[in-house]
C-alpha cells in the first residue's frame, strides 16, 4: 500500500487551490470546473453560529487554519500552525466507513533554525477525524481544538489546541480578544474575476499563552494567534497556479489579511483591513499589491521569502522577513507557511503561506 | 607452459576414459540436480508464504485482539487514534462468492502502517475507488478468474496476492461480512510517536499478540518442506557417492602420471593446485548441468507440490517457478563443495603418499579390516543414537533424526552384513566355481559398497514411503466412507434461502444436518468449532478414537465436545479436560475423533450451544439424509424447484473422489523423488560396474584360462551382480518397513497431528523389487556385455608379457 | 556349473602334439604383423620341451595357440588326436579345463580365493581333485604354511610355486609354462623350475616350456629355437 498515493489522493481532493498546477492532475475531481451536486457559496448568506463552526459537507473543501506567532520570554520568536481540512468525495455525510469525508491535519512549529512538520489523514464517520460546532472541538487523531466556551457563548473564543508528532508537539491556550471577522463580502470572499468564491471568516484577535515542545527544550511562550475559516467547492479558476497569503498583526491593534492568487496575468488580489475593535474594511480588487524582495533556495527551488506589501489607499508600505526562510511544509502536496515579521509604515508580525513554487 | 603441459597430460586421463569423466559428471550433476530442484521448490514454496504473511498478516507487526478471540468494537481503535496511537483497524472473515469461499481482509488504508507495505493499490483514483462506495476487491489473478461474474463489486488483481484472499476497504468488509462497527485486530505500527498514554489503560479488553517469527502455513508445512529437504539431500548423498568413488578411482590411476610429473620438475603444490583446478572444473560444469537438470524437476514437481501444500495445508504457492539468483549460487556451490568433500580424502593421499609409492587401482576402495571395525562401530553408534531418539526426544526435528541415524546406521552397517552374508554363502558352498563366485562377489563388495549403500538408502526410501502411503490411503479411505455419511451437501446462497430450504426439506429428507462453524482461537491456536445436531448419522458414523460411553448424549447435552485427533495431541488433552470456546462456554472434552488432512485443530459441538455462544455463525450449509436411490431426484428438484444453483449441490460420491484425488496429488511428488533417487543409485551402481569392470580382467583371467568360458564368466558376473542387488534389497526390506513405522507413528504424529495404524504391502514390494531388479539388469548390462564380447587378447594380455 | 564336471574327457596319460604349419599374424598400428610364420613341430608323449627365442619371436602367441587360448590363422594343432583349432568356444574350454595346465609368468592366482583354495580350484573344475596328491604337492612345493593365505599376501617366487601346485594338481595331460620363472631370482627360479621339472614328470605330463634362458632350456629333454616366427 503505498501511504504516498493515499495522501497524493487526499491531497489532490483538498487543497486543490493550495497547490495550483502542482497537483497530479489538475481536473482531478472537477474542482476547477464543475460542483458535481456540492453546494456553491452565495453572496448575501449570513453566517449561522455556531452552526458554522462545525463542517460543511455539502462544500467540497473547507478548512480551520490556526497560526500563531509565539515568543518566549527571552525574545526568542516561534511560529505554530495547526490545520484540520476536510475534503469530500461526495455532498454528504454518513456513520461509518463509508462516509465519504476525508480529513487532513498538518501541524508545524517553526523556530530560527528549524521548522517541524507533521501530517495526519483519516476517514470520517467512525469517530477518528471531525469537528463539532457546540461545544466546539475539531480533531484528527490526538490534535486536536477544544473549544471551552459555554453553550451560547462564542464558541471560538476560548480554545486549547494540541498537537503532538514525533519530533515536536505544543499545547496552546487561545482567548479571543475581539470578535469573529466575515471576509469578503460579509463572509463571501471571492477568488477569482470569473467569480470564484468561498465562505471565510476569521478570529485575528487571538493572545495565546502556552507551551511548546522541540527536540532539544520546552518552551513557555506567549503570542497571537489567527483563526481562518473557509470552505467553498470550486475555490481556483482553472488558469490560478497558486498563492501568497499573508495574515497580519499590525503593532497598532490593526489586522491586515490579504492575498494573491497568481495566474498568467497580474493575478487576482484580495484584502481586508481590520480595525483594532474588529470591523472589517474590503478593500476591492488591486488595492493589495506585493513584490518579491529577496528569494531564497527552499527545498530545491527559489521562492521569494521576503516580501514587499502595500496597499497605497491605505498609506501601508511594509517589507515582510520570515523568522526561517525554511519554513518549507514538506507534507503531501508541499507548500511554505512560516511566521514573519514587518517592518515599514507600520511593523508586527504574521503569518506568510505560499503556494504553487 | 610446464602448467598447462602438466595439466594436458592429467586431463588426457579422461579422453581416455570418457565413461569414468561420464560417470563422475553425471553423478555430480544428478546430485546438484536433485538438491538444487528440491531448494527451488522449497525455496519458491517458501518465498509464497512469506508474500502471503507480508500481506495476510502483516508479519513484524503487533497486534492488538480480544483475549477471547471474538471481535473488537470499533471504538477502541477510534480510542487509541485519539490518544495518539499509530493504529490501524482490520476485519477479517470468510465470504462466499457463489461457490468460491474467500478470506476477506478489511484494512484502512488511510492508516496503515507504511512497513506493512503489502498490495499496490494502485494510483490515487484507485484508492479513492477502493475506499469509496460500492468498493473493490484486490485478488489473485487465480482468484479473480473464479469470482468473477459472481460479485458487482470492481475486482482489483495483483500479482503480490497470495490465492484464496480478497482484500477489501473495511467498510465493505463490514458490509459483506455483516459486522458493523466490528473489527477482528488492531494493527499497531512500528514508529509511534513518544509520551503516548500505555495500552493497558487504554484498552485493558484487548491484549496484545507478538507476531509469531513463523507464520501459521510456514508452520503447518515446515514438515513438508523438511520432507523434501530430506529427500533431496539423500538423493545429493546418493550422487556424491558416486562422486566420491569416480574421484578416488581416478587419482589411484593416475597415479603413474603424478609420478612422472613429479620426476619431471612439477612440485606437489601445483599437482595439487592443478587436481583441485580440474576438480572444481568438472563441479562447475556438472553444476550448471545439474541447476538446469534440476530447474526441470523443480518445474514439473512444481505443480504437484502446489497441489500437496493447497490440498494438505490450504497454503496457496504458485505452480510457476521463477530463477532466483541464490538458488543458481547455491547450486553451483553445493556441487563444488560436494566435489572437494568427496574427493578431499584422494587429495590428502596425493599429499601423504610417497611419491614412488606403486599404483593399486585395483585395490582401491578395499577399506581396511580397521577401516571396516571403525564403519561397524559407527554404525552401530548411529542406531544406538536412533533409538534413544526415539524414546527420549520429542518433536519433528527428533522425528526426522531417527529417521537420519537410521539410515545411515543401516547403510554403514550394510557392507560388514552382506560380507558376512556372502561369507557364508562361501563356507556352505564346495564346488569350485561355487566357491570362487561367492569369494569374489565378497571381494568385489568394498568397490561396490558405495553403490550398495546408495541401493540401500533408495529402496528403503522406497518401500518406507510407499508403505507409509499406501497406509495413509487405507486409513483416509476408510476414514472417509465413516466422514462423508450424509448423500448430498447442500449450500445456500444466504440467510433467507437457508431458511427457505430448510422448510423445503423438511418433508422430502431423512434428516438434514447443518453444516455451522466459526473460527476462533483456543490456546492461541487458530482452530474451527463445528455445530452439529444429534442423529443418529454422527453416533453411528462418526470416527472416533476415544470417547466415553455416553459420549453422543454429553454432546447432545451442549455440555461436552469432541475434539479431532490433532488438537488432542498437540495439546495433550485428556477426556475431562476443560476448552475455552468463549468467554462465556467451557466445555468438556468426552471425545476424540480422526479428521485426516486438516492442519487444524476442530472441536465439535452442539449447534444449538455453538449459535447461542456465536450468533453470527453461518447457517448455510447442510447435509442431507437420504435413500441412496432418491440421490438424483433430490438433486434435480433442488436445482429445478427450489432453483439451487448446481454449483451448490455435491454428492457424496463427487466429494469422496475430490478428496482422493487431493490425497493422491499429495504424493505424487514424494513418489517422484522416490523414484529419482532410485535412478540415482542405479547410476551409482552401473559407474561402480563400470570402474570394476575395468579392474576385472586380472581376476578373471587365470578363471577364463583354466576353462571357463567366457560367455559363462559373463553369465556369472550378471548372477553376483543379481545376487548383490537382491541382498540390498533383502536387507531394505526391514530397514523400510522401520522407517515406514518412524514415518507414521513418530512423524506423522509430529507434523501433522495423526498416527496411522501400519499396514503391510507384500506386492508393493514385488512390484518394487522388479523395478530395482530391472534397473540392476540395466546397470550391469553395459559392463557385462563389455565382457562377454572381450577379444581373448585383451584376456591374454593380462597373463602375457609378450606375444 | 555341474556341467563343468560331465564335460571332462579324463585323460590321465601324456599327450601327443603335432603342430602343422602353423600361422598366427594379429594387427598392430603398424599394419599387419605376422608373429608365425609356418610352424611345424611335434612333441612325443611325456616329453620336456623349451621353446627359447627372442623376445617378439612368437614363442607366448605358440604356447597360447597349444593352450587353445587363441586361434591360429591358419594350420593344425593335433592334440591328442584331434585338430584343437577346429573346437568351438565351449568344447576349447572343456580342452583346457581338462586337459591342459597353465602357469604363467604373472596372474596366475585368482585373488579372491585363498591358497588352499586356489591349490584345489583346478583340479576341481577338472574333476579330478585328489586330496592326498593334493597335500603331496603341498609338502614337495613346501606351501604348506601358506594356505590360509591370500595371494596378495604372498611373495612373487611363493605365488609361483602355488601356481604350479594348482597345476599339477589337476594332473593335467599337457602342462605349458610361459617364463613361469621369469620374475624370479636365479635360484629361486631354479628352485621352482626343478620341483615343476620333476613333479611333471612324476604326472606322466608332457610340459612345454617357454623360455628365453638358454641356461633353464639346458634342463629339458628338448629344445625348439624360434626366430621370426619359425623354428631354426
Amino acid at each position: 500500500m503505498s501511504v504516498r498515493s493515499i495522501a497524493i489522493a487526499f491531497a489532490v481532493m483538498t487543497i486543490t487551490s493550495l497547490s495550483g498546477n502542482q497537483a497530479p492532475s489538475q481536473g482531478f475531481g472537477g474542482l476547477g470546473s464543475a460542483a458535481e451536486g456540492f453546494s456553491v457559496p452565495q453572496p448575501g448568506l449570513p453566517f449561522h453560529f455556531p452552526f458554522d463552526h462545525g463542517a460543511h459537507p455539502d462544500f467540497r473543501i473547507e478548512w480551520w487554519y490556526l497560526t500563531a506567532n509565539l515568543e518566549a520570554p527571552d525574545g526568542t520568536q516561534y511560529g505554530a500552525q495547526w490545520t484540520l481540512f476536510r475534503s469530500a468525495l461526495a455532498p454528504w455525510e454518513n456513520k461509518g466507513w463509508s462516509s465519504p469525508q476525508l480529513w487532513m491535519g498538518h501541524a508545524a512549529v517553526t523556530t530560527s533554525e528549524d521548522h517541524f512538520v507533521a501530517e495526519r489523514i483519516s476517514r470520517g464517520g467512525v469517530g477518528q477525524a471531525g469537528v463539532v460546532a457546540e461545544p466546539f472541538s475539531a480533531w484528527i487523531d490526538d490534535w486536536q481544538i477544544q473549544g471551552n466556551a459555554v453553550p451560547g457563548a462564542d464558541q471560538l473564543a476560548n480554545l486549547n489546541l494540541t498537537a503532538t508528532a514525533e519530533e515536536f508537539g505544543y499545547e496552546l491556550r487561545l482567548l479571543a480578544t475581539g470578535p469573529l471577522v466575515p471576509q469578503g463580502d460579509n463572509g463571501y470572499s471571492v477568488k477569482s474575476a470569473k467569480g470564484q468564491a468561498s465562505y471565510y471568516y476569521s478570529q485575528p484577535f487571538y493572545s495565546v499563552t502556552g507551551s511548546l515542545s522541540l527536540p532539544t527544550r520546552n518552551v513557555e511562550v506567549t503570542g497571537k494567534a489567527w483563526l481562518d475559516r473557509e470552505w467553498s467547492s470550486q475555490p481556483l479558476a482553472e488558469d490560478q497556479t497558486g498563492w501568497e497569503w499573508f495574515s497580519l498583526h499590525l503593532d497598532t491593534g490593526e489586522k491586515l489579511m490579504g492575498f494573491r492568487l497568481r495566474d498568467e496575468g497580474e493575478g487576482f488580489t484580495s484584502a481586508t483591513w481590520i480595525t483594532a475593535d474588529g470591523r472589517p474594511n474590503p478593500l476591492p480588487a488591486g488595492a493589495l499589491r506585493i513584490v518579491p524582495v529577496r528569494t531564497a533556495k527552499v527545498a530545491g527551488r527559489q521562492i521569494p521569502v521576503s516580501w514587499n506589501v502595500q496597499i497605497p489607499s491605505r498609506g501601508f508600505d511594509v517589507t515582510t522577513q520570515p523568522l526561517n526562510d525554511q519554513a518549507w511544509m514538506s507534507t503531501s502536496i508541499p507548500y511554505w507557511e512560516g511566521p514573519i515579521a514587518f517592518e515599514g509604515s507600520v511593523s508586527g508580525r504574521g503569518y506568510l503561506e505560499m503556494t504553487g513554487y | 607452459m610446464m602448467m598447462w603441459t602438466a595439466a594436458t597430460a592429467l586431463l588426457s586421463h579422461w579422453r581416455r576414459r570418457p565413461l569414468q569423466l561420464g560417470a563422475l559428471l553425471s553423478g555430480l550433476a544428478l546430485a546438484t540436480a536433485l538438491w538444487s530442484g528440491v531448494q527451488a521448490i522449497n525455496a519458491e514454496a517458501r518465498a509464497s508464504y512469506a508474500r502471503a504473511a507480508a500481506v495476510l498478516d502483516q508479519d513484524e507487526l503487533v497486534n492488538l485482539v480480544s483475549p477471547n478471540g471474538r471481535s473488537i468494537p470499533q471504538a477502541a481503535f477510534v480510542r487509541l487514534r485519539r490518544a495518539g496511537w499509530n493504529v490501524s483497524p482490520v476485519l477479517e472473515g470468510h465470504y462466499r462468492f457463489g461457490a468460491t469461499r474467500l478470506r476477506m481482509i478489511g484494512i484502512e488504508p488511510l492508516t496503515m502502517p507504511v512497513e506493512t507495505n503489502t498490495v499496490d493499490l494502485g494510483n490515487a483514483g484507485d484508492l479513492l475507488s477502493f475506499i469509496s462506495p460500492p468498493g473493490t476487491l484486490v485478488v489473485s489473478p487465480g482468484t479473480a478468474e473464479k469470482i468473477r461474474g459472481q460479485t458487482d463489486l470492481a475486482l482489483r488483481v495483483s500479482d503480490q496476492m497470495p490465492d484464496g484472499v480478497a482484500f477489501a476497504d473495511i467498510g465493505l468488509a463490514q458490509r459483506l461480512l455483516k459486522r458493523d462497527g466490528e473489527l477482528s485486530r488492531i494493527v499497531i505500527a512500528g514508529d509511534q510517536r513518544p509520551g503516548l498514554e500505555p495500552l493497558g489503560m487504554l484498552v485493558p479488553e484487548l491484549s496484545v499478540r507478538e507476531t509469531n517469527a513463523q507464520s501459521d502455513v510456514e508452520h503447518l508445512t515446515e514438515s513438508f518442506h523438511l520432507n523434501l529437504t530430506a529427500f533431496g539431500f539423500l538423493a545429493f548423498v546418493v550422487g556424491l557417492l558416486i562422486v566420491y568413488s569416480t574421484i578416488g578411482l581416478a587419482f589411484e590411476q593416475r597415479r603413474p602420471t603424478f609420478r612422472t610429473l613429479r620426476s619431471l620438475g612439477v612440485s606437489l603444490k601445483v599437482l595439487a593446485v592443478l587436481l583441485i583446478a580440474e576438480l572444481v572444473l568438472f563441479a562447475l560444469a556438472a553444476g550448471a548441468v545439474g541447476v538446469a537438470i534440476g530447474y526441470l524437476i523443480a518445474s514439473l514437481l512444481l505443480p504437484g507440490v502446489a497441489a500437496t501444500l493447497e490440498g494438505l495445508y490450504g497454503a496457496s504457492v504458485p505452480g510457476t517457478l521463477s530463477l532466483r539468483p541464490e538458488w543458481w549460487v547455491s547450486g553451483f556451490a553445493i556441487a563444488v563443495a560436494g566435489t572437494l568433500v568427496s574427493s578431499a580424502q584422494s587429495l590428502l593421499r596425493l599429499m601423504r603418499v610417497p611419491l614412488l609409492a606403486v599404483a593399486q587401482p585395483q585395490t582401491w576402495g578395499r577399506s581396511s579390516e580397521a577401516g571396516r571395525r571403525f564403519q561397524v562401530l559407527a554404525a552401530a553408534a548411529l542406531l544406538s543414537l536412533s533409538g534413544a531418539l526415539l524414546l527420549w526426544a520429542d518433536g519433528l526435528e527428533a522425528g526426522f533424526g531417527v529417521l537420519g541415524c537410521l539410515l545411515l546406521g543401516a547403510s554403514l552397517l550394510l557392507p560388514a552384513v552382506l560380507s558376512g552374508f556372502l561369507t557364508l554363502m562361501q563356507r556352505m558352498s564346495s564346488g569350485a566355481l561355487v566357491t570362487w563366485f561367492w569369494a569374489d562377489a565378497r571381494q568385489q563388495l568394498p568397490g561396490l559398497s558405495f553403490a550398495l549403500m546408495a541401493l540401500l538408502l533408495a529402496l528403503a526410501a522406497n518401500i518406507g514411503v510407499g508403505t507409509m502411503v499406501e497406509s495413509f490411503r487405507l486409513t483416509f479411505v476408510g476414514w472417509l466412507d465413516q466422514r462423508l455419511a450424509a448423500e448430498l451437501y447442500v449450500a445456500a446462497r444466504n440467510g433467507d434461502e437457508a431458511d427457505r430450504l430448510r422448510a423445503w426439506l423438511a418433508t422430502k429428507v431423512e434428516s438434514v444436518l447443518p453444516i455451522s462453524s466459526v473460527d476462533v482461537e483456543i490456546r492461541g491456536q487458530p482452530m474451527q468449532v463445528f455445530g452439529v445436531v444429534d442423529d443418529p448419522t454422527y453416533r453411528e458414523h462418526w470416527p472416533l478414537i476415544v470417547g466415553i460411553p455416553d459420549v453422543w448424549d454429553r454432546v447432545a447435552s451442549g455440555e461436552g465436545v469432541l475434539v479431532n485427533e490433532q488438537l488432542w495431541r498437540r495439546e495433550r488433552l485428556r477426556i475431562g479436560d476443560k476448552l475455552d470456546l468463549a468467554s462465556d462456554w467451557e466445555a468438556t472434552v468426552v471425545g476424540v475423533y480422526s479428521d485426516y488432512g486438516n492442519p487444524k485443530g476442530q472441536v465439535m459441538a452442539a449447534i444449538n450451544a455453538l449459535i447461542s455462544h456465536y450468533p453470527q455463525v453461518s447457517r448455510l450449509r447442510y447435509g442431507l439424509r437420504v435413500q441412496p436411490d432418491q440421490v438424483a431426484d433430490l438433486r434435480s428438484s433442488l436445482s429445478d424447484e427450489f432453483g439451487l444453483p448446481p454449483d451448490n449441490i455435491v454428492d457424496q460420491a463427487a466429494l469422496k473422489e475430490q478428496s482422493r484425488r487431493i490425497f493422491d496429488r499429495t504424493f505424487l511428488v514424494t513418489g517422484a523423488l522416490n523414484i529419482f533417487t532410485l535412478g540415482v543409485a542405479a547410476l551409482a551402481m552401473f559407474s561402480s560396474l563400470l570402474t570394476l569392470s575395468e579392474m576385472r580382467l586380472p581376476q578373471l583371467a587365470p578363471v577364463w584360462a583354466m576353462g571357463v568360458t567366457r560367455r559363462d564368466l559373463a553369465l556369472l558376473e550378471l548372477l553376483r551382480t543379481l545376487v548383490l542387488w537382491l541382498a540390498t534389497f533383502a536387507a531394505a526390506l526391514p530397514l523400510g518397513l522401520a522407517l515406514a513405522w518412524v514415518l507414521l507413528a513418530v512423524v506423522n504424529v509430529e507434523a501433522f497431528g495423526w498416527r496411522l495404524p501400519m499396514h503391510i504391502f507384500p506386492y508393493e514390494w514385488v512390484r518394487l523389487g522388479l523395478v530395482a531388479l530391472a534397473a540392476g539388469v540395466i546397470s550391469v548390462f553395459i559392463p557385462l556385455r563389455r565382457l562377454a564380447g572381450l577379444a581373448p587378447s585383451e584376456l591374454l594380455k593380462v597373463l602375457a608379457n609378450e606375444r | 556349473m555341474e556341467s563343468y564336471i560331465c564335460d571332462i574327457v579324463v585323460i590321465l596319460a601324456a599327450i601327443v602334439i603335432a603342430l602343422r604349419n602353423l600361422r598366427k599374424s594379429y594387427e598392430t598400428a603398424e599394419g599387419r604383423l605376422e608373429v608365425l610364420r609356418g610352424i611345424n613341430l611335434d612333441l612325443g608323449a611325456g616329453e620336456s620341451v623349451a621353446l627359447i627365442g627372442e623376445s617378439g619371436s612368437g614363442k607366448s602367441t605358440l604356447l597360447h595357440l597349444v593352450a587353445c587360448l587363441d586361434r591360429p590363422d591358419s594350420g593344425e594343432i593335433v592334440v591328442g588326436g584331434r585338430d584343437i583349432s577346429k573346437l568351438n568356444d565351449r568344447e576349447r574350454a572343456a580342452y583346457r579345463r581338462a586337459e591342459v595346465g597353465l602357469v604363467f609368468q604373472q596372474f596366475n592366482l585368482i585373488p579372491s580365493l585363498d591358497v588352499a583354495a586356489n591349490l584345489a580350484f583346478h583340479a576341481k573344475l577338472a574333476g579330478r581333485h585328489d586330496s592326498a596328491w593334493e597335500n603331496e604337492l603341498v609338502e614337495r612345493l613346501e606351501i604348506g604354511a601358506l594356505l590360509t593365505r591370500y595371494p596378495e599376501q604372498l611373495s612373487t617366487g611363493q605365488q609361483q610355486r602355488v601356481a604350479i601346485g594348482r597345476t599339477l594338481a589337476a594332473r593335467p595331460g599337457l602342462v605349458l609354462a610361459d617364463e613361469p620363472t621369469g620374475n624370479l631370482d636365479e635360484a629361486n627360479g631354479d628352485a621352482v623350475l626343478e620341483l615343476m621339472l620333476s613333479l611333471s614328470k612324476g604326472t606322466g605330463s608332457t610340459l612345454l616350456l617357454v623360455t628365453h634362458s638358454q641356461r633353464l632350456a639346458d634342463r629339458l629333454d628338448r629344445q625348439v629355437h624360434l626366430r621370426s616366427g619359425k623354428i631354426e
